[in-house]
């Protein structure tokens, strides 16, 4: 029973999501807190350094910390307000159950415990274990994620483990294993500094890494040119050297041609790339035929442009791409990243200074919550849950049999279509949102409403917890001791600024508890974080991702280490691939031959425009925690339609005129806003929001074949002026859910 | 005026080129106690409809501070290192002359509270050696605290100028525009 208990307007009304502003004169203590407590930001993969005020075991305020090397004191909207969610009066905190009619009830931890054991032995009993599924996110630190993975395998002895990840930089790290045997941005970003060249495709960086910004101005004050390569203008865009207005789903015919010109040209690194790479003829033999004036058709993009953009990048002594979510949201994600790689090894500029590549990570720890067993498919270090030396070793790590360690499981979209299936009936979700996150969400509704029991652990009730049958409160970010792992591979440490408030728990508490009482209590004894950390480094060690020569102490002294460390005396490896030692069955640096082909869905008469969704500078993710900051939700408080004003005059729209947009997959009403920042085909929603604004009602469910990743970033739509105009009261009602 | 350590030599810049329009500016200055959760920085958009250029608007602490020459009732100040204070809550008569004369258009009267707010370069956080709270978070460092000969080291493409003339007002500031080389004077006609 996994539909809503009551109303949605009654459950919105308990526990939001309601808008938190601190008082006038700003909290108590905020002026003399009893401590300053290092730690970092709680939302993207920048993870910058700050320190939190706390006053009586509440965070009170916070202070730039001036000191990391990273951030130096610099912080987005998000980062000034993250304190906000803390003492929040939407946290949930008690253990709640679902109550037919009326909503929700608190309940004890005992009853919140017991009842979700017999739960789990019931539904494991009666159609298997993998019928109980496990979703996560990588929000939580690498301790939790690695715990997590444990959990999964160990405890609730399922191989349906997934995570959040997946939709975020998982085509990044399918491209890069197939390229470099590796999964990680291959510089720090102080390597972006000097570079000559920076081409930043599908990252947008100013809203979504304010922070990274700084470095991108750096290199362009030593007279860096910036090529941009997006849809839209976005705020990076405005100044850069070349904008090339790519249409969604052209990526890699881009970078396609862009290497065909490098060829022609001969703009490559010869040496480099007949000593350290393989995989050259077939690549360049898949773009033989991507001309300019074949480029310009498929990618919209003038082919004069292209032509520039290639001339910039072919004859640059240095450079660095960096791409996000923009190329990697599609069911080609894993071949634009390819198509990214091999123009970087054409040029032969990786592996030495201010000579970079790597994928931006979205989430605070997208990085570490993707290399320690959190996948489906994986187990810590970044192994392979299907190679039998991975699971024989991890098994002895962990103590059990290795006939008893699960297999490959079910990818996260995959798992709401087993649900549909009838072959999943149970599901515990922990720093997942689904609900606002996954594509085609109606179709995610339904699969939670069969569930024959879901538990999710949570510190707010956000839409996909309204689902469940029992809600356990868990903790905050600054709740519970950890270590996180950057975007740019550097492991630092997160500090408990504040014990969980009231009935709450830590996580890490409740999962062990759980664990416990299914009875493997013995294999979940770490008395504290640093105990899990201990043993998740023995079981990195010897993976790609080897983190067995770090430790708190040297976190802490260093301000973060940089993975690959295999030992205590080794200082961290800041850039990869100096050695020029691929991580590849070769040692070599691969090339893949990527031959461009259309999205999964393609404009026609019925539904003429392209669709692209993305992010807003004051929202993180699926908005559980930013949706209910006050002065974040103030500063962009309801997802616009973004268009251009030649298609808005077709269709005879005005600035704020409500507009129904329609997929195959659903329909919902934005105010739009006409910009000549976008392209004149494509219209743009931000996703961040739940209920009848979810732009995820629209967005379409085909996966990567290798990711799994979904196609976020485009799909096909129709326009319909609905003759109404935008009002407050609309506004007010973004946060609803369907019943 | 308090013994503090205050560095004369620095200096503020904006960079309206740097700007990104994510307001961490705004959302950080507003959480001055003495703010009262008021921003007393502002970012706009010049024009949405074709561009996310945004403008960011701080007290630029002119040298001759207009503001204060027109305040009738004596409230605003200005100290021995050229930061411009904010209206004497005591003697701030809620006139709005200085809202009306500044010639960048600053100060902002608080309606509820029937005063004249604006920045004061934070000075509880610079006259301990701190940066200010916008310059310090500024993602992209279009706001920058330091000395001149930092600035034109960092950013040689470019110049701070701290002249502007307002028709036949000119006007010298304590906060630095960033132009393109070669700028001596911003004219507004």
């Amino acid at each position: 029973m996994a539909k809503l208990p009551a109303s949605v307007e009654k459950i919105i009304d308990k526990y939001g999501p309601h808008k938190a502003y601190p008082p006038q004169s700003g909290f108590e203590g905020s002026h003399e807190p009893d401590k300053l407590v290092k730690t970092h930001c709680c939302y993207c993969g920048m993870q910058c350094g700050i320190q939190l005020k706390v006053k009586d075991n509440k965070i009170a305020g916070f202070e730039p910390w001036m000191e990391f090397p990273f951030n130096e004191g610099r912080l987005c909207p998000k980062g000034v307000q993250r304190y906000m969610q803390n003492n929040h009066p939407d946290r949930l905190m008690d253990p709640i159950q679902r109550v037919e009619g009326a909503g929700f009830e608190p309940i004890s931890w005992e009853q919140a415990m017991s009842k979700t054991i017999s739960e789990i032995k019931r539904i494991q009993a009666k159609y298997g274990n993998d019928a109980f599924a496990m979703l996560s996110g990588v929000s939580l630190t690498n301790e939790k994620s690695y715990m997590i993975g444990k959990f999964a395998r160990v405890a609730l002895k399922t191989a349906n483990l997934d995570y959040n990840g997946r939709l975020c930089m998982v085509s990044a790290g399918g491209g890069n294993k197939k390229a470099f045997g590796l999964d990680r941005a291959s510089n720090s970003w102080a390597d972006l500094k000097h570079a000559e060249v920076i081409l930043v495709a599908g990252a947008n960086i100013s809203e979504t890494f304010p922070t990274l910004t700084h470095y991108i101005w750096q290199a362009r004050d030593k007279g860096a040119k910036l090529i941009v390569v997006d849809p839209r203008v976005i705020p990076l865009a405005r100044t850069a050297d070349l904008h090339l207005p790519v249409k969604p789903g052209g990526d890699s015919a881009l970078f396609g041609a862009i290497l065909k010109i490098m060829v022609d040209n001969d703009w490559i690194d010869h040496d480099f790339i007949n000593n350290h790479t393989s995989g050259f003829e077939e690549a360049i033999e898949a773009v033989k035929d991507y001309d300019l004036d074949w480029a310009e058709k498929t990618t919209g993009i003038p082919k004069e442009q292209i032509l520039e953009a290639a001339t910039l990048w072919g004859k640059a002594k240095s450079s660095f791409l960096l791409h996000a979510r923009g190329i990697e949201h599609h069911s080609k994600g894993v071949e634009n990243v390819l198509s990214c790689i091999n123009i970087v090894l054409a040029s032969g500029r990786i592996g030495k200074p201010y000579c970079g590549y790597g994928t931006i990570t979205g989430q605070g720890n997208g990085q570490g919550g993707r290399e320690h067993g959190h996948k489906c498919d994986q187990l810590p270090g970044n192994r392979d849950i299907t190679n039998p030396e991975h699971r024989k070793y991890i098994s002895e790590v962990w103590g059990i049999d290795e006939k008893d360690m699960p297999g490959k499981g079910l990818t996260a979209y995959e798992q709401i279509e087993a649900i549909h299936r009838g072959e999943i009936k149970g599901m515990i979700s922990i720093c997942f949102n689904p609900l606002v996150s996954l594509p085609n969400n109606n179709f995610v509704r339904e699969a939670l409403e069969k569930l024959e029991f879901y538990i999710c652990i949570d510190t707010f009730l956000s839409e996909t917890a309204r689902h469940a049958d029992i809600v356990m409160a868990g903790s905050l970010h600054e709740e519970e001791d950890g270590t996180v792992t950057t975007a740019e591979g550097r492991v630092v440490r997160i500090n408990e600024a504040v014990s969980p408030p009231g009935n709450t728990r830590r996580d890490g508490q409740i999962l062990m508890e759980i664990a416990d009482r299914l009875g493997v209590g013995d294999k979940f004894n770490y008395p504290t974080s640093e105990d899990i950390f201990n043993e998740l480094r023995v079981a990195s060690k010897g993976g790609t991702a080897d983190y067995f020569g770090i430790t708190y102490k040297k976190v802490v002294d260093n301000m973060g280490v940089f993975w690959p460390c295999p030992s205590e005396d080794h200082p961290g490896t800041p850039r990869l691939w100096e050695d020029r030692k691929f991580k590849t069955s070769d040692g070599k640096a691969h090339f893949n031959p990527v031959s461009y082909r259309p999205p999964a869905e393609r404009t026609d008469k019925e539904y003429p425009i392209l669709l692209t969704t993305g992010r807003v500078v004051s929202q993180y993710l699926s908005g559980t925690s930013t949706r209910r900051i006050g002065k974040l939700v103030d500063q962009y408080p309801e997802p616009l339609l973004e268009i251009h004003p030649k298609l808005a005059f077709q269709y005879g729209i005005e600035d704020r005129d409500m507009i129904k947009v329609i997929t195959r997959r659903g329909e919902a009403e934005f105010p739009a806003q006409i910009v000549e920042t976008i392209r004149e085909d494509t219209v743009f929603i931000p996703y961040h929001w739940g209920g009848k604004q979810s732009a995820n009602q629209l967005t379409i469910g085909t996966l990567d074949p290798v990711s799994k990743i979904p196609e976020f970033k485009v799909c096909a739509c129709q326009l319909i002026v609905t003759g109404k105009k935008s009002t407050q009261e609309l506004t007010d009602t973004a946060y609803q859910s369907y019943t | 005026m308090p013994e503090t350590n205050y560095n004369h030599e620095m200096a503020f810049f904006v960079d309206m080129q740097r700007c990104i329009g994510c307001h961490a500016c705004e959302m950080a200055c507003a959480e001055c106690e003495t703010n009262g959760q008021e921003s007393m920085i502002h970012v706009n958009y010049v024009n949405r409809a074709v561009s996310t250029q945004t403008t960011v608007q701080v007290c630029m602490h002119c040298e001759d501070p207009t503001c204060a020459n027109v305040c009738p009732a004596d409230a605003i100040h200005q100290d021995d290192f050229g930061v411009v204070h904010t209206a004497n809550t005591s003697r701030c008569i809620g006139c709005s002359n200085c809202v009306l004369a500044c010639p960048f258009g600053v100060p902002k009267k608080e309606e509820k509270a029937e005063l004249m707010m604006k920045c004061n370069m934070c000075y509880d956080r610079t006259s301990v050696g701190k940066k200010p709270m916008c310059a310090t978070v500024c993602p992209s460092q279009a706001l920058f605290y330091g000395t001149v000969k930092e600035i034109e080291e960092m950013r040689p493409d470019s110049v701070p100028v701290n002249s502007f003339k307002f028709g036949n007002q000119e006007v010298k500031t304590k906060v630095n525009v960033m132009m393109p080389k070669g700028t001596h004077t911003l004219i507004v006609e």
